[in-house]
């Protein structure tokens, strides 16, 4: 079908755009590149007054270095992510979990912080930047705010975002050395995981010294697997440590039941898929 | 015109339409303007089984740009009925099928409303203002509930949900024996039921329509495989005479059997169109597509299969249900019937019974998708057939030669009563198992079972055939078919040497233009690109019968070769009096007739411009070489082959990967061997579809959930491996091109060979079935369930 009417707006600059989304009220929406928002509009199962568009706001686009962290502009496209040097270079989890986000077309229009926005619990990087302490900025009428990555996902597609708030960027530490990979299990090729795992570890000798674990759809909001994470640091990455860490993955996970997975299914995949996510970490 | 050296059929050429079908500058339906063309968008019933207690139309109607608003209970007195062209049974059940629901719905989806407005955008808009109530009725979608005593009816007026019950008994037939003496006597029986999930059939092209009731004529642009039928039908349907009725297919882009159809969109476009006396257009989108156009399968199969232990075949059974989803679309009832030929396969047997009950329900009703009714039989021989071997211990490619018609047998008359024509099981599988290296493969599973590997390996087979070229029309209408099954071919020979072939087929990304082409070429001699294809306009096409069940170019190329034949008796007697000789002593060689034993010519070209200027033709010679021939086979055709599937499964999460696919097909002589190809690449991915990925899920209202490409999975390039196709070629006897066609084949073929697979990998862990489609968390499941390690 063809979306309702609404009000286009395409502002230049954030501050214009919060300014506009103030002034429109919670009837509004922002679009980001529009790979979820479009169909949710064309299925007219939502209406908004007035679209707010980002894409024109060259300031929210970019990967740029900020002393010890990275700082992604939240319109930057997921191709650029992908390839970005300093992305793969400093936060290789989130290079490679991108790698995996639907297919080129999305990923040349839908855009990191869109994305992290839009909150399904089924994307590819919420996991990620829960696991890597990413923090979210966003900005409203008031400034801007930093919010927590463990604040900033509260529910099936719900954030800690007010209506009138704008996410303008996140803000990434840096993990430079650290071995990483993201195991995505979905059913073809272009479809949203119905468990993903996010590692990332960082070596020291032979031992395995720290140890950041992210679920996808294990619940209503990205999952820490801290059981996990605990149980790996200070052990020889072998099979069986590897395997015995794993067991720890759906602790303190709620996984949804749908066609592709009960929840004594994806638990089972959170464990396998921990266990070969660490595994492909650590021979990456 | 002179003729080359190296035929044409036989050549892999590229496809003279694809340029403009991939760039989409061409006329989809969708792309077309017409003066003061308005626009319509259908409201469709959210609720499976309902009564419509009130419909408000008046808000709509005030709408921006909206001309009119109309109901069921506007059209009841236009509609009619949508037509059922084959009655299986004398004493089917057959509802009344409304192309809009009148006073009752019976599936989500079906078109309740619609608006016509001067943009789709307004015409979408004024949908939402339209205020209707609904009463909700019991749902019926279980087809088992559905004929238990008691059940909840779809249809109250008809008393039950049964449609019809249609049986095969070659006792009856005396085409074999009994099939109850067969099981008593054998030594091994076993017996499973097997479900074939609903499909969609998922067209790249939704559908689309546009119709002009400017002038004498009504017509109608659709996005069908069916322009002829749709004529006849929708004059049948409408009641207006089918002389004024002009149906064009442009270029469509793909159909499955889901465009073999006459839909209640095109009947209401029509209806609508003639009553506004402007141009209406309707284009689906993708999600109304999904939920409203036909699907496709939806059985459950329980058979038993009766043997010896040495492993030879003494009979089988075969019980079907099937669901016809609400209503009775144009073929649905006959689906399943056409599976009752071919579930007997490739194998000799003492005995053979079928039985089928169709039943409907409070969902999309089903019809024709790629294979219709062959690939659920072939399915379901195939997976009993490494049933048995497992039962018997045996290998389970040697439990089929043992069984096969072997190739000395042919013309070989099956215990199902069809006589086969041609068929060589021995090199196609011979070829197909040196390939795929099938002892190593073995080897290798071995040897995983033995370290309990992770991943295991299975080995999938599947030596299917099918019948296609659709079909005698004597055999039609002894099934109760309300059509014929022969094709049209007309040749116009154009004065500047061009050549206009017009064929009652009807493309819809299958190349029909280039292997149209080739053909022609080679009949006359003339240069392929000189030959023009024109196709999909009744008022060209004077008469078809469209294309559906892999018959264009059995039956339509068939008629090609005897319309060019005609071309050429024609032409031989106007080069004899040209060359002043007796027609008798003209030889033809592609391009050029002479004089036996002189060097005394003329050329095709020269003959056809004598012909047209008809300034000293022989007595009794018409003008032109003009020609054209029906043909109506007299069999069907029988394409056969053998498909191996090596699959790998993750006992860990149940995902399926499948390695590597061989298969070698005997499709006959294959005209271009690219499309064939192409045809077999497709055919496989759709059937590995049904195998792993796709499936239409109902929830307990009958609503689809599986309602976008997000939620119903057709699967990419990605998800599939790199399939090694080749051919053997032998020849059918019933065509004079040796032909038997592609289109299902590969559908018809894989999906038995990759769940025969999947069940092989995991066999020794106790499992012996996984349903369709095999998910990871199926696999997964049957492999606890197996409880074996």
């Amino acid at each position: 079908m063809i979306p309702a009417a609404f009000d286009y707006q395409a502002p230049t600059t954030l501050d214009d755009a919060v300014r506009i989304l103030a002034d429109a009220g919670e009837d509004a929406k922002v679009i980001a590149g529009g790979q979820s928002l479009l169909p949710v509009l064309r299925m007219r199962l939502a209406a908004p007054t007035v679209l707010i568009d980002l894409s024109r706001c060259a300031e929210l686009r970019g990967v740029r270095e900020d002393g010890g962290s990275l700082v992604i502009g939240a319109m930057t496209t997921h191709y650029d992510v992908q390839g970005d040097h300093l992305v793969r270079e400093h936060a290789a989890l989130l290079a490679m979990a991108t790698d995996t986000v639907a297919d080129p077309q999305v990923r040349h229009r839908g855009t990191f912080g869109g994305s992290l926005a839009h909150a399904d619990p089924a994307g590819d990087l919420l996991a990620p930047a829960l696991a890597l302490d990413c923090e979210f900025v966003v900005a409203g009428m008031d400034g801007r705010r930093t919010v927590a990555a463990n604040e900033f996902f509260v529910d099936y597609f719900t954030t800690a975002m007010a209506w009138n708030e704008i996410l303008c960027e996140v803000r990434v530490p840096k993990y430079t050395g650290w071995l990483a990979h993201y195991e995505k299990f979905n059913r073809v090729a272009q479809a949203w995981s119905i468990v993903g795992v996010a590692a990332a570890l960082r070596v020291d000798g032979s031992r395995i010294a720290e140890a950041r674990v992210g679920l996808t759809n294990m619940a209503s909001v990205p999952v820490r697997a801290r059981g996990v994470e605990d149980a790996l640091v200070g052990e020889e990455a072998t099979p069986e440590s590897i395997r015995a860490a794993a067991e720890h993955a759906a602790e303190g996970t709620s996984p949804t039941a749908d066609g592709d997975g009960d929840a004594e299914y994806r638990t089972q995949l959170a464990k396998v898929l921990t266990g070969r996510a660490v595994t492909a970490a650590m021979t990456a | 015109m002179t003729s080359t050296a190296e035929p044409e059929v036989g050549r892999a050429r590229l496809r003279k339409e694809d340029a403009r079908l991939i760039t989409g500058r061409t006329r989809w339906t969708d792309n077309m303007v017409l003066p003061g063309m308005l626009h319509m968008a259908l409201l469709r019933s959210p609720m499976a089984h309902a009564r419509i207690t009130k419909i408000d139309t008046t808000a709509a109607r005030e709408m921006p740009g909206v001309i009119a608003v109309v109901t069921g209970q506007d059209l009841a007195e236009e509609q009619g009925s949508l037509p059922c062209a084959w009655p299986i049974t004398e004493d089917m059940k057959a509802p009344d099928a409304p192309a809009m629901a009148v006073e009752q719905v019976n599936f989500a989806g079906e078109a309740v409303a619609a608006v016509i407005a001067r943009s789709k955008a307004e015409a979408d808009d004024a949908l939402e203002s339209i205020d209707i109530d609904y009463d909700e009725l019991p749902v019926v979608l279980d087809m088992a509930a559905a004929i238990a005593d008691g059940a909840d009816l779809v249809h109250e007026n008809l008393g039950t949900n049964r449609c019809a019950t249609w049986v095969y008994d070659s006792a009856e037939a005396g085409s074999g024996g009994a099939i109850d003496d067969a099981i008593a006597g054998a030594e091994v029986v076993v017996e499973r039921t097997y479900r074939q999930q609903r499909l969609i059939p998922a067209f790249m092209e939704p559908r689309s329509m546009l119709v002009d009731p400017t002038g004498d004529q009504i017509t109608m642009w659709s996005a069908t495989q069916i322009p002829h039928i749709l004529r006849w039908m929708t004059a049948a349907v409408t009641g207006v005479p089918e002389s004024k009725i002009r149906v064009i297919a442009p270029d469509v882009g793909g159909g499955f059997g889901g465009k073999l159809q006459v839909t209640p969109e095109e009947i209401i476009t029509f209806l609508m169109a003639k009553r506004l006396g402007k141009p209406v257009k309707y284009t689906e989108s993708r999600s109304e597509s999904l939920a409203s156009a036909h699907h496709g399968r939806d059985q459950i199969q329980k058979l038993t299969l009766a043997a010896d232990r040495d492993g030879t075949l003494r009979g089988l059974k075969v019980e079907l249900l099937a669901d016809m989803g609400a209503y009775l679309r144009l073929v649905s009832p006959g689906v399943p019937i056409l599976g009752a030929f071919m579930f007997n396969a490739i194998y000799k047997m003492d005995a053979y019974k079928f039985v089928c009950t169709n039943v409907f329900t409070n969902k999309t009703p089903t019809d024709a998708y790629r294979g219709a009714g062959r690939p659920e039989a072939t399915f379901g021989i195939e997976r009993m057939m490494d049933e048995l071997a497992a039962e018997l211990s045996m290998d389970p490619m040697e439990l089929r030669r043992k069984n096969w018609i072997t190739h000395d047998e042919f013309p070989f008359t099956t215990v199902a009563g069809l006589t086969y024509d041609s068929g060589d099981y021995e090199s196609a599988t011979d070829k197909a198992m040196e390939t795929f290296g099938y002892d190593a493969l073995r080897a290798e599973q071995q040897e995983r079972r033995d370290r309990n590997d992770a991943i295991q390996l299975g080995i999938g087979i599947s030596t299917y055939t099918e019948m296609c070229g659709l079909a005698p029309s004597r055999v039609l209408g002894a099934l109760r078919y309300a059509a014929g099954g022969w094709e049209h071919a007309a040749i116009r020979m154009l004065p500047t040497g061009k050549v206009e072939l017009v064929t009652g087929t009807s493309p819809h990304g299958q190349g029909h233009e280039t292997a149209w082409s080739q053909i022609v070429a080679d009949q006359l001699g003339v240069p392929f690109e000189d030959v023009e294809v024109l196709h999909g306009d009744t008022q060209s096409s004077v008469r078809g019968m469209d294309s559906y069940g892999s018959r264009s170019l059995a039956v339509g190329g068939t008629a090609i070769v005897l319309a060019a034949q005609r071309v050429l008796a024609k032409a031989r007697k106007v080069a004899a009096h040209m060359m002043e000789c007796a027609e008798d002593d003209v030889d033809f060689t592609p391009g050029t007739f002479s004089v036996k034993g002189t060097d005394r010519g003329v050329a095709l070209a020269d003959v056809v411009v004598h012909a047209h200027v008809a300034h000293d033709l022989p007595d009794g010679v018409e003008a032109t070489l003009d020609s054209d021939a029906t043909f109506d086979p007299e069999n069907f055709s029988f394409p056969h082959g053998t498909h191996l599937c090596a699959a790998e499964v993750d006992t860990e999460t149940g995902r399926v990967r499948l390695r590597s696919y061989v298969c070698v097909d005997d499709v006959g002589k294959a005209v271009n061997p690219m499309i064939v190809e192409g045809q077999v690449h497709g055919g496989i991915a759709q059937g590995v579809a049904q195998a792993l990925f796709e499936e239409a899920v109902h929830d307990e209202s009958g609503t689809l959930t599986t309602g976008t490409l997000a939620d119903y999975l057709v699967p990419s390039a990605a998800d599939l491996p790199s399939f090694d196709t080749s051919r053997t070629e032998t020849p059918a006897t019933t065509n004079p091109l040796g032909v038997k066609g592609v289109g299902e084949a590969g559908t018809i073929a894989s999906t038995p060979a990759v769940v025969n697979a999947i069940v092989d990998a995991l066999r020794h862990r106790g499992v012996n079935d996984v349903e369709m489609p095999c998910t990871p968390m199926r696999v997964w499941s049957a492999i606890q369930a197996g409880g074996a390690r």
